[in-house]
């Protein structure tokens, strides 16, 4: 592991109130790219975001709201790239046959996917040891 | 969760008092919404100042109040995103459904 890389590794219980812990640190950890010419703070927003998105994934989907069941947060960042894995131990799903939304049709859900793809570079859900993992990556543009 | 309700003449004003709206409070936006149109309110306002965080279940709770405005034959309009709100809103495309305003009273002006 390269000396200014950091690593997070955490688990919390299968609910909804330590999304906003997860997100935080998501955020704390934007702050730490020193040489990120980009837009810091949507950066921050776009990693919290990320986290909460498939948290929720993890919790209410592929773990079913079961509160007993853990979801194990894995973040891994360094000058040029961050990546996210989120496990979860659900049945889990085909992320290839969820389509995009329907910006003409008004539904109240199946925005989240959408939301990570659309902010992340590549983004692939597998079977891992009897559980799944959504992994995120996203590369930093490297200053001249 | 942390929501103010006003009333101003026949708008009832939702002050969201959150800094996150999330997949965790998101709910109870929800059901606010639906408990003001089921009392007779036909005209809900959310003020979004507080709120710097959005994530797809906020979006979703509005959608569902935007919804349930129309079949009340009545509205639900939104004030004062944050920018990084307003973005997700842009990113959905939800801001071609939902009138957005930059202050309560500007909003109130138009309804």
């Amino acid at each position: 592991m390269d000396k200014n890389e950091i690593e997070v590794d955490i688990k919390v219980p299968n609910q909804t109130r330590y999304l906003s812990l997860i997100g935080r640190i998501g955020e704390d950890l934007a702050k730490e790219l020193d040489r990120y010419d980009g837009d810091r703070e949507t950066l921050a927003y776009h990693i919290n975001l990320v986290l909460t998105e498939a948290m929720v994934n993890a919790i209410k989907h592929a773990n079913a709201g079961d509160p007993d069941k853990m979801v194990h947060v894995y973040i891994n960042l360094s000058e040029h790239e961050l990546v996210i894995r989120v496990y979860d131990d659900g049945q889990g799903f085909d992320i290839s046959t969820i389509p995009p939304p329907d910006f003409d049709k008004l539904e109240d859900r199946g925005r989240g996917i959408f939301i990570i793809k659309s902010l992340m570079d590549s983004v692939r859900y597998d079977k891992i040891n009897g559980g799944n993992v959504l992994e995120m990556c996203k590369t930093f543009r490297c200053p001249s | 969760m942390n929501l103010n309700v006003e009333q101003k003449n026949d708008i009832m004003i939702i002050f969201v008092k959150e800094e996150r709206l999330d997949a965790h409070n998101s709910n109870d936006l929800k059901t606010k919404m639906q408990e003001l149109f089921e009392n007779g309110n036909k005209h809900l306002l959310v003020d979004m100042n507080d709120v710097r965080f959005i994530d797809s279940s906020g979006l979703g709770a509005l959608v569902s109040g935007f919804k349930n405005a129309i079949s009340h034959q009545g509205s639900l309009k939104l004030t004062s995103l944050q920018p990084q709100v307003r973005s997700m809103f842009e990113l959905t495309r939800l801001h071609r459904v939902f009138e957005i305003f930059g202050s309560t009273a500007e909003a109130l002006e138009n309804f």
